[in-house]
This record gives C-alpha cells, sequence and structure tokens, in this order.
C-alpha cells in the first residue's frame, strides 16, 4: 500500500519540476522573513533569482546547528508567531536547546508525512498503534500520533517508558504496530520474554523504529525476538521530526518525502556535494516548510543515496540506513569509530547479548577502548577459556573490522543501562582539554 | 554417579557475591563447596548445594548466569600419593581434567574431591574399575 500514490510515485521529471517550484519559493520566503538566512545569501552574493535550478541549491550556504542555537529561541522562524501554532524542541544539554515552529499547514504536511511512514508498516484503520516514542517537546511522540490517526489507526498514546505497562496494553489492546527506538524495543523484547507471555496473546504485526542509528543485525534481531517486520524511519526535529523518510516494505533504504525534502550527500570535510552512491553526511533543504524552513542543513548523519527504482513503486530517492552520525563518531587514537560498527560485529556473532557501551578512556597518552557487553545465558560455560575464547573472537573481529585493538568485558546480563529513549552507547572518560 | 554443579559468572565488582550468597541463604540452601575461578573482568563461581535445582532456579530469578554442570565427586584416600593414584588412572585413560577442588572433608580416612573432567562416563567407569570409589550426587548434597 501507498499512502499517496501521486506524490510517492510521481515521474522523476515531474518531481524535480515541483522541486524547483517549490525550492524557489521556500528561498524567497526565507530571504524576505529571516534576517539570518538574508544576511548570509547577501554575504555571498546571492539574490533568490540566482536560484532557478536543482544545481542553484548548491551555491546556497549551509546551516549548521550552531546558527540554530545562535537565533534561539525564534530568530529563524519564517512566519510571524501568530501563524505559528506549535513549538516544539531539543533537550538542549549542551547549551540553547533547538527550537522550531510549526504552522497550522506544516503540521497537515507533517501527518501527512507520517501517515505515508505508517502505511509504509502496513498501517490502516484497523490497525492499533503503540506510540512508545516520547510526547512532548521531542517530536517523536507526537509525530507518530498525529499520524497514525490521519491513517485512521486507534492510537495508544503511552509515551516512552513504563515497560510492564507498555506489555499490558499491548496485550489488552491488541497492539499491531509499535513505534519507539530500537533499543527501547529491544528492551521490551527482552521483559516479554521474561514474562512469559506467549507470543500468540499478541496481535503484533509491525514496528516503526527510529530515533537512532541501528544496524541489519539490529534488525534481524528485533524481528526474530518479537515476530515482526522492523521498519526504520528517519527524521530529526530541526527538518521536521520524524517522517523525513521511511523504508517501504523493500526494506532497501528509506525513502525520502522528495516532494517535501531535498536531499544532498556532502563530503563532511571539503563540502563538496557527491554523487548518487556516494557515501557522505546527508544534508536537506525544506521546500514545503511554512514556520521554520532550514536550507541546506546539515544533519551530521551519514548514509548514501540511491535513486535506482525500487519495487515498491514509489520514485523517491532513497538513503541508506544511518550507519552513524559524525558527531556520535569517536576518534580513538586517530581511528573513527561509530557505535553502530560494533553492533554490527556483535549481533553478527552472536556469542552475547545485544546490549553494549564503549567505554574510552586515556591512559598516559594513550586512547584505550573497551567494550563492554552483556554475557548471554546461552553461551554461557563454566570455563574460563571457554569465556576468554569468546572474549577473543570478539576483540579479534572488532580489531579487523575498526583496525583497533580493544579490550572485550564480559559483564553481567542487564548491568548495562536499559534506554526507555536513544541508548547511551559511548562512556568518554578521556579529559580533554 | 553424577554431581550437579551449580555454576554463576560473576563480574568482579563488589557485593556480587554477597548478593549472591544472600539469595541462596533466602531459599534455606546450604553450600557444600564452592570455588572461584576468576580472570582479571569476571569470576566463574562453581558451587555444590545441597538443592542444586532449588538454587539454580533462584540464582535465575535474581538475575544471576547460571548453568549446571555435570562433575563428579571421588572418595580419595587420605595419605601422601593419594591424589597421585587417582592421577594416574586418568592420565592412564588419557581423561583431561577441566579442573579439580576438594571438599571439605567429613571422613576420618579420606578426602573427597570435585572433579570436572573431559568424558565423564568413560571416567566414572575407569575409576570405578580401579577400585576407587565415586559417590553418589545424595551422598554429596547430603553430607
Amino acid at each position: 500500500m501507498i499512502w499517496n500514490r501521486p506524490m510517492e510515485a510521481m515521474k522523476r521529471a515531474d518531481l524535480e519540476k515541483l522541486q524547483i517550484e517549490r525550492l524557489k519559493k521556500t528561498v524567497e520566503r526565507v530571504y524576505h522573513n529571516v534576517p539570518a538566512y538574508r544576511e548570509k545569501m547577501q554575504a555571498a552574493g546571492l539574490t533568490p533569482m540566482d536560484v532557478q535550478s536543482l544545481e542553484d541549491l548548491r551555491r546556497l550556504p549551509f546551516t549548521v546547528k550552531q546558527d540554530l542555537r545562535d537565533h534561539y529561541p525564534f530568530g529563524l522562524f519564517a512566519s510571524p508567531m501568530r501563524d505559528i501554532v506549535r513549538l516544539h524542541a531539543s533537550s538542549g544539554t549542551t547549551g540553547n536547546p533547538i527550537v522550531v515552529g510549526y504552522t497550522r499547514r506544516d503540521l497537515d504536511n507533517w501527518s501527512e508525512l507520517m501517515a505515508r511512514t505508517l502505511t509504509c508498516a502496513g498501517a490502516d484503520t484497523d490497525s492499533v498503534v503503540q506510540v512508545g516514542y516520547g510526547y512532548g517537546l521531542f517530536t517523536g511522540g507526537l509525530g507518530a500520533h498525529y499520524g497514525a490517526e490521519k491513517v485512521g489507526a486507534t492510537v495508544v498514546p503511552i509515551s516512552g517508558g513504563n515497560t510492564k505497562r507498555q506489555i499490558k496494553l499491548m496485550q489488552d489492546f491488541g497492539t499491531t504496530i509499535l513505534a519507539c527506538t530500537p533499543s527501547y524495543a529491544l528492551f521490551l523484547a527482552e521483559t516479554l520474554q521474561e514474562s512469559g507471555i506467549p507470543r500468540d496473546k499478541l496481535r503484533l504485526k509491525a514496528g516503526i523504529f527510529g530515533a537512532e542509528p541501528w544496524t541489519e543485525e539490529m534488525r534481524r534481531e528485533l524481528e526474530y525476538r518479537l515476530q515482526i517486520t522492523a521498519i526504520d524511519i528517519y527524521g530529526l526535529s530541526e527538518v521536521m521530526g520524524p517522517g523525513v523518510a521511511s523504508e517501504c516494505p523493500v526494506k532497501n533504504g528509506l525513502h525520502i518525502f522528495e516532494d517535501h525534502f531535498i536531499p544532498e550527500i556532502i563530503d563532511p570535510v571539503t563540502e563538496e556535494p557527491l554523487p548518487y552512491g556516494e557515501k557522505g553526511e546527508l544534508v536537506f533543504t525544506t521546500i514545503t516548510k511554512e514556520g521554520f524552513p532550514v536550507i541546506r542543513y546539515r544533519t551530521r548523519d551519514i548514509s548514501v543515496l540511491h535513486v535506482e527504482p525500487c519495487a515498491c513503486g514509489r520514485t523517491h530517492v532513497r538513503m541508506s540506513k544511518v550507519s552513524g552520525r559524525t558527531d556520535d563518531m569517536v576518534i580513538i587514537r586517530g581511528v573513527n569509530v561509530f557505535p553502530s560498527q560494533v553492533e554490527s560485529v556483535l549481533l553478527s556473532l552472536g556469542l552475547t547479548e545485544p546490549h553494549y557501551v564503549l567505554v574510552i578512556d586515556r591512559v598516559g597518552t594513550l586512547d584505550t577502548l573497551e567494550v563492554w557487553v552483556e554475557v548471554s545465558e546461552k553461551m554461557f560455560s563454566d570455563e574460563i577459556r571457554s569465556m576468554e575464547r569468546i572474549e577473543r573472537t570478539i576483540q579479534r573481529e572488532l580489531e579487523s573490522l575498526l583496525g583497533l585493538t580493544a579490550r572485550v568485558r564480559l559483564v553481567e546480563p542487564k548491568s548495562i543501562e536499559r534506554s526507555e529513549g536513544k541508548a547511551k552507547r559511548v562512556i568518554d572518560r578521556r579529559k580533554l582539554s | 554417579m553424577k554431581v550437579q554443579q551449580i555454576s554463576v559468572f560473576l563480574e568482579n565488582k563488589s557485593g556480587r557475591l554477597a548478593t549472591l550468597t544472600r539469595t541462596l541463604a533466602n531459599e534455606n540452601i546450604n553450600i557444600r563447596a564452592l570455588s572461584i575461578a576468576d580472570t582479571t573482568d569476571f569470576g566463574i563461581l562453581r558451587l555444590i548445594v545441597d538443592k542444586p535445582d532449588a538454587a539454580y532456579l533462584a540464582l535465575k530469578r535474581s538475575g544471576f548466569t547460571v548453568s549446571e554442570t555435570s562433575v563428579i565427586a571421588v572418595a580419595i584416600p587420605d595419605h601422601p600419593g593419594g591424589l597421585a593414584g587417582i592421577m594416574d588412572v586418568l592420565a592412564g585413560a588419557k581423561i583431561n581434567i577441566e579442573y579439580l577442588y576438594a571438599l571439605p572433608e567429613k571422613t576420618p580416612d579420606k578426602a573427597l574431591v570435585i572433579f570436572r573432567v573431559e568424558r565423564l562416563d568413560d571416567a566414572i567407569q575407569v575409576l570405578q574399575s580401579h577400585g576407587i570409589g565415586v559417590l553418589k550426587g545424595e551422598e554429596v548434597y547430603g553430607l
């Protein structure tokens, strides 16, 4: 099923025409309504007239997270406050939060995009959608909520946390679609297993999991443990919230809803745009947003764009699963390491539980990496040497993938903190001045 | 002739052993013998208790990683060369020993030693054929 076939399966030539038209409007809007964008364009010697084609987009300056912080709270809004009907904000643990505003039409578009996303996971009017993303200033909860209502499904707005209750309602209300972070889904799966509730007491069919990068191996794990189809969804508050891109049932990349967003991939160092098929940093320009449009927003997410036709019939470009974030990336002894790389090694070996944390420290002048991972009941042996063999196998695989020696440390089950939202995968103890 | 031993994965951090022994105490389980093998990060605690199944369940419920392993308990003559004699028998049959530890002695002329060996059944047979006493599980649990 495709929610909006005319848009989602539009011929690419027509799509590009639509994008140019919308891009021009957006550039005009920010130029006239947002001093910060106007000043940046003027500094680059540009006016809205200079943007006549999709290629011209590359002439516009980038927007980065710091720009958003610098104009806290409403400095980048392109609509007067009387037209803004909703605010969302990041947690702002490292300074001013990032605040985004939505007009009525923005909210309608957002619901439309989440309806497309949920339809990708098989949602319809008979579905019961349990929204386990946090409600509140975070965009996850309300984004999924309005999309599910738009589809006409029954929404269970339980928000994150309260795992026992999640499971009880999942059972009692006959939840068919679960929406939450993949790490929380894993925790739910684990708790379900322990509770001994037989699978046939649940009607769960699919999950839409996002808000943090996760691997193909994690998908297999979730699909196996929960007996569902697991769909990766993508979004970020700065651009819209969830509903920027979603996997279709083919699960070969996430379709970016290109009638609303223009994606680019750039080299994060040279900032040069890269062709389809090359890996780099995702950059988005919104082309329908009124309240908080962004021009060439650098997401820090690493992905690859594919434009080849998809078997599902949608024509929108596909982004590969985000393989990491340039700011999740840790540099250890000069080597770039993403937690998702460690995850893929652990899950493909299957010797331990899929719960892990990277602990980085500095001894003298040397960085050290320890990977703590929970011992699995299945693989537990009372012989020290077989346990040490597990540690060595993981260590060897990590070393060959990362090009870095990591000390593997087996820890007791449940000793790594479970997250009800985004998982914390890195503990960096280095004192960097 | 086999004895059920409980093995538990323990991280090397303070309080774990206290939690574990308290868990057993609450279930009224008595420890007959124990041994710990450890590395820098973790240890494996091996236990012989009076009620192995109950101990296994109680520890699992408390979130420990537990397994049950079959071992043998051998009565060894309590004089110089006693253990050496047993070792000769096992070596002669080419049976490798993974580990062993002693039980607190309760008989005047025999020492009791727990063996974890490869090819458990062969080991029992060869020991018995040399007239060496291998204890039944119930005998050990009830000591």
